[in-house]
């Protein structure tokens, strides 16, 4: 085995975590939610373009690979005359998948909230949007915690696929360094190890955050 | 509550706080509520009372927009002084819904504005303690200083033995604890009206003294309040009038004495033994 390259190859490796793979993920995924958050909306209203025009979007997210939405984005959009860098490409591009799969999880959230909270916050004299932010979406986080989790996890691994848009993330520095080296099992093995890393992070964040939400329920 | 407090919503005044015409109701094909009238006068207590599903609920939900109805109106009269507390705010007027035209948001919110509901299952918000449920109207809705609200909140919570839990979660009440601050939460509000929706029902039965009591000395106080209840013991003691309600339509009206000691109705004879056996 080769050691020093093993050694050496981690800095590039975790430097590309830190500049590529972590940004990138935060950036989709707040932008994700907040997209998924209005989505859940929609699909909540008693409008019925709205609440279709919330159906279609999922289920196009949900029905089509990642992969796929990606490449649409950044090889497919400039031959009707959008060209956009690797970067906002990915950004778009994960964001609207994490929009999809989130709208999902929030609009279940926000229906498992007992319809007398939004009694309650009416009759205190709440409108609805107060009494959905006050009231509806504090007890719908909770319950959202575990599946937003996995969504998040699963968007630190599914960001490696930016490196075929040329970004450069975690993924694209090991393989560079494959390439050159010849060395495929170890760097890749490496960088299998960065994303590991990184999950176990999050899980024990994802604990932190569960038992704090946790706080006002019986045990 | 101080008496300051109570006699500046409360003061008694001639005509009705609340006046409630041909309210009608239907869920499809069921028809919940026949056309239902309903004069509350200030500092009075009325009870609605009927088996289940006679409507009488509907008809509490109605009266804060909870329910809407297909047709009839709701007016309130002129507040004696400022109802929401608003520092400066002007003194609501007269306030007349029409349900059989299309209600608004608007229209909902001032209905709102007059009156706070105190639910069967307490309702209380899980993830507030319960300074924050009970000032969260006041803070948030009607924009009062929060200090203001606090100290408020604080002298209710007293009144009603819960000072020292102030800042518990609701899981960490029992029932009758949850109730009662359920019943602060409404107070702070400084409401026209009182609405109580079965509000012991939930209870076990060692804990419903305890709300009773404090909803009696509500009554004893002035405020003026609309409960939907099956404890005919208490709606004796502490109703003005009884309303005994079936099948959507209003069978019987009257002070409690007469309608729960000597019926004219009945249906509502059966209504009354029936419940005298069970307990």
């Amino acid at each position: 085995m080769n050691w020093d390259l093993v050694w050496s190859s981690f800095g590039p490796i975790i430097s590309g975590a830190i500049t590529g793979t972590i940004p990138l993920t935060l950036a989709s995924f707040v932008l994700g939610l907040i997209l998924a958050l209005l989505v859940a909306l929609m699909r909540l209203s008693p409008n019925v373009l709205l609440s279709g025009a919330g159906r279609f979007y999922v289920s196009v997210i949900r029905g089509t690979p990642l992969l796929v939405q990606l490449f649409v984005i950044f090889y497919g959009l400039p031959s009707i005359g959008i060209r956009l860098d690797p970067w906002p490409s990915a950004i778009i591009a994960f964001s609207l998948n994490v929009g999809g799969y989130a709208a999902e999880i929030i609009r279940a959230a926000i229906l498992s909230v007992p319809k007398g909270q939004w009694e309650a916050g009416h009759t205190i004299g709440m409108s609805r949007p107060q009494t959905l932010l006050r009231v509806i979406l504090p007890q719908a986080a909770r319950v959202s915690v575990p599946p937003l989790s996995n969504t998040f996890i699963s968007l630190v691994k599914d960001t490696s696929l930016a490196s075929l848009i040329l970004v450069t993330e975690l993924f694209r520095n090991a393989q560079q360094i494959a390439a050159f080296s010849q060395e495929f099992m170890v760097l890749y093995l490496q960088a299998a190890l960065v994303y590991w890393v990184i999950c176990l992070v999050l899980s024990t964040g994802q604990s932190v955050l569960e038992k704090r939400l946790d706080r006002y329920v019986a045990h | 509550m101080s008496p300051t407090e109570s006699d500046a919503q409360q003061r008694p005044r001639a005509g009705s706080v609340l006046s409630a015409r041909n309210l009608q109701k239907s869920f499809g094909s069921n028809t919940v509520l026949r056309g239902i009238d309903l004069d509350i006068r200030r500092g009075q207590v009325v009870a609605l009372i009927g088996p289940s599903g006679s409507g009488k609920t509907t008809v509490l939900r109605s009266l804060n927009g909870l329910e809407i109805p297909d047709a009839g109106t709701v007016t309130f009269a002129g507040a004696a002084a400022p109802v929401s507390g608003k520092v400066g705010g002007e003194q609501p007027g007269t306030l007349t819904i029409d349900f059989a035209k299309a209600t608004g948001r608007k229209d909902l919110a001032s209905l709102r504005d007059r009156s706070a509901m105190v639910f069967q299952h307490y309702n209380l918000f899980p993830h507030m303690t319960v300074l924050k449920n009970v000032i969260g109207g006041p803070v948030q809705v009607q924009k009062r200083p929060r200090a203001e609200a606090i100290a408020d909140a604080e002298k209710l919570l007293e009144r009603v033995g819960l000072a020292d839990k102030r800042n518990a979660y609701p899981f960490e009440l029992s029932g009758g604890q949850q109730q009662r601050v359920g019943i602060v939460r409404a107070l702070a509000l400084k409401p026209q009206l009182l609405l109580f929706d079965e509000p012991t029902s939930a209870l076990d039965p060692e804990l419903v003294g305890e709300v009773l009591g404090v909803i009696k000395e509500l009554a004893d106080e002035g405020w003026t309040m609309v409960i939907v209840t099956h404890e005919l013991a208490f709606a004796r003691s502490v109703a003005d009038e009884v309303i005994f309600m079936d099948g959507g339509v209003v069978v019987e009206r009257g002070p409690a004495a007469e309608v729960l000691r000597a019926p004219r109705q009945e249906r509502t004879r059966q209504f009354v033994q029936r419940l005298n056996h069970d307990i």
